[in-house]
């Protein structure tokens, strides 16, 4: 194990051993992902009737989600009772109960445990004594709540109601986007080389996206001169930023020399990938919100999507990425957001690079846990603001990761 | 053209297009497809679920030439070659102006320090059009929803 020391600056550093360290990485699976945490499961309009289903994670919990025949939805984790193997094997689709493949026995949506083949034997013989209590081993089952089509999940039996989870801060900024019914565009899964925190860290980091991504700058979409803000939860787990439509004319970027400014004039040939229509009524172009400990919500113009974080050890993260509408979006709505998605994902000219600037940490701090970030851009607080050239919302993730966890 | 003639006419296409890619020809991309062209790279599984999304996609040869513009000069990536390998082409004459094929690939990805990796499998749906002998339609279909880091070259 690594030495755990945190840095005398306190909420200005962040020491490398966090993104490295194996038994750090199961203790946050207990301590945050099965913890008070509550974790984004999937859109309600993946679960479109009664009876129908979805897998999905918690961490690295497999989880069932399924609407019941009353249209109730339940989540459960996704291993039988017996011993221990998947339940549902299908990504999605409509099921009357769950059997487990390996022995037959077999669940109800809310994942109890309903039958165990030959549990009384054949003829006299074989079978379970009658105080065996194979439903002591039960898959856990989640507390669900919906959010304006939204479904998430928690274990705890203590974490407050999601409204409450999520905080008058940052609750509005949710609401905004998910304003009627959604419609599910697709869906892909973009796989990051590193640590889960890193990815969480990049989203919200709001001095790095008119740096690293040149296609922001260079084409004036976002520039940090541009109308916009930060809002952080009181704890500092949640947050939400957004950036004003309006063209920025500066030469800030010009002037300091920055990479992204560059030195050619670029026009886009076919710019209706940035075309947008005020769909929020509020001017605002860009809206990243991210709750704690692995969900994001963009609004990139008219691309709209949910992105779930899904740890796979220590360096390699899962980007489960569900793009959507509103499910009373005419063709030509639904034609901007087919097109203005190659802003976003593997291929996005926006998302493709925060892949890459993450691997890069990754990667680049391998001889140096004892070492530690310097996330010192707006000095050492942490909350909401006007500018967005800030490391607060970042630093808010690292204090509620250590109370999480205790370091 | 015969029909044999047509079926190597389609494979020498499909061959330029991969030796243009794997070469970082890539501002060569959009001549392989008609000026109103279509380019969409899709997952099997929102096919086969019936969603609409691409992973990336150009209407038209403007804004192909946009994302190698973006590529050359705005995205940030490791640098990075693919080899594609193509095979099993199908090749069915719809018009005397029209041709559709079906082909598998297999795209290879080595990045600069030499990691190599399968990065995509899947299949090409064409519409061809002639005599010109350019995509109306590419449909690249990858066989898995999982992208690592990131798509920035064409498949």
């Amino acid at each position: 194990m690594l030495e755990r020391t945190w840095p005398a600056e306190g909420a200005t550093r962040v020491p490398y051993w966090v993104y490295q360290d194996e038994d750090l990485y199961r203790e946050e699976q207990s301590k945050i992902w099965r913890g008070d945490t509550w974790n984004y499961l999937c859109l309600e309009a993946e679960l479109p009737g009664p009876k129908s289903f979805v897998t999905t994670f918690v961490g690295d919990m497999p989880v069932v989600v399924t609407r019941d025949a009353e249209g109730k939805l339940n989540a459960w984790e996704n291993r039988c009772a017996h011993r221990g193997a998947l339940v549902c094997m299908q990504p999605r689709g409509t099921a009357e109960r769950f059997s487990c493949i390996y022995h037959n026995w077999t669940y109800d949506h809310a994942g109890n445990l309903t039958n165990v083949a030959f549990r009384n034997g054949i003829g006299g013989k074989g079978g379970m004594p009658a105080d065996a209590d194979p439903e002591s081993q039960s898959p856990k089952q989640l507390k669900v709540s919906s959010l304006n089509g939204v479904v998430f999940g928690t274990l705890s039996k203590s974490v407050p109601d999601l409204e409450t989870y999520v905080g008058p801060e940052v609750l509005p900024r949710l609401k905004r986007v998910l304003k009627k019914p959604l419609k599910v565009l697709g869906a892909y899964t973009q796989v990051l080389p590193n640590n889960w925190k890193l990815y969480m860290d990049n989203t919200k980091d709001t001095y790095h996206a008119s740096l690293l991504h040149l296609f922001f700058t260079r084409f004036r979409i976002n520039r940090l001169t541009q109308g916009g803000g930060v809002f952080v939860s009181k704890d500092g787990a949640h947050h939400c930023t957004y950036t004003e439509m309006i063209e920025s004319k500066d030469d800030h970027y010009e002037k300091e020399g920055v990479r992204s400014a560059g030195n050619q004039a670029f026009v886009l040939e076919k710019p209706e990938v940035l075309q947008q229509v005020d769909e929020f009524g509020d001017r605002v172009s860009i809206q990243i919100l991210t709750l704690f400990p692995g969900f994001v919500l963009h609004q990139i113009r008219n691309s709209l999507a949910a992105r779930q974080v899904v740890p796979k050890g220590v360096d390699r993260t899962e980007l489960h990425w569900t793009l959507f509408g509103f499910a009373d979006d005419d063709e030509e709505m639904t034609r901007r957001r087919l097109l203005q998605a190659n802003l976003v994902g593997p291929a996005g000219f926006i998302s493709m690079e925060d892949g890459a600037a993450t691997g890069f940490v990754q990667r680049g701090v391998a001889g140096s846990p004892e070492r530690a970030s310097v996330i010192e851009m707006g000095g050492a607080n942490v909350g909401s603001g006007d500018s967005r050239l800030t490391e607060t919302a970042v630093r808010g993730l690292w204090k509620t990761w250590r109370r999480y966890m205790n370091v | 053209m015969t029909d044999l003639e047509l079926q190597l006419a389609v494979e020498r296409l499909h061959a330029q297009y991969a030796h243009a890619l794997d070469a970082d020809k890539l501002e060569e991309w959009p001549g392989f497809f008609t000026e109103n062209g279509r380019y969409r790279v899709a997952t099997a599984e929102n096919e086969e679920r019936g969603l609409p999304l691409a992973v990336l996609y150009a209407e038209g040869r403007g804004m192909m030439r946009d994302r190698i513009q973006s590529l050359r000069h705005a995205n940030i990536y490791e640098p990075q070659r693919y080899r594609h390998l193509i095979s099993s082409i199908l090749v069915e004459r719809v018009s005397n102006g029209e041709v559709r094929s079906s082909a598998n690939f297999l795209v290879i990805r080595i990045m600069q320090d030499g990691a190599t990796m399968v990065f995509a499998s899947g299949r090409y749906l064409d519409r061809i059009v002639l005599p010109e002998m350019k995509y109306h339609e590419r449909v690249v279909i990858c066989d898995s929803r999982r992208f690592d880091t990131l798509l920035a070259i064409p498949l």
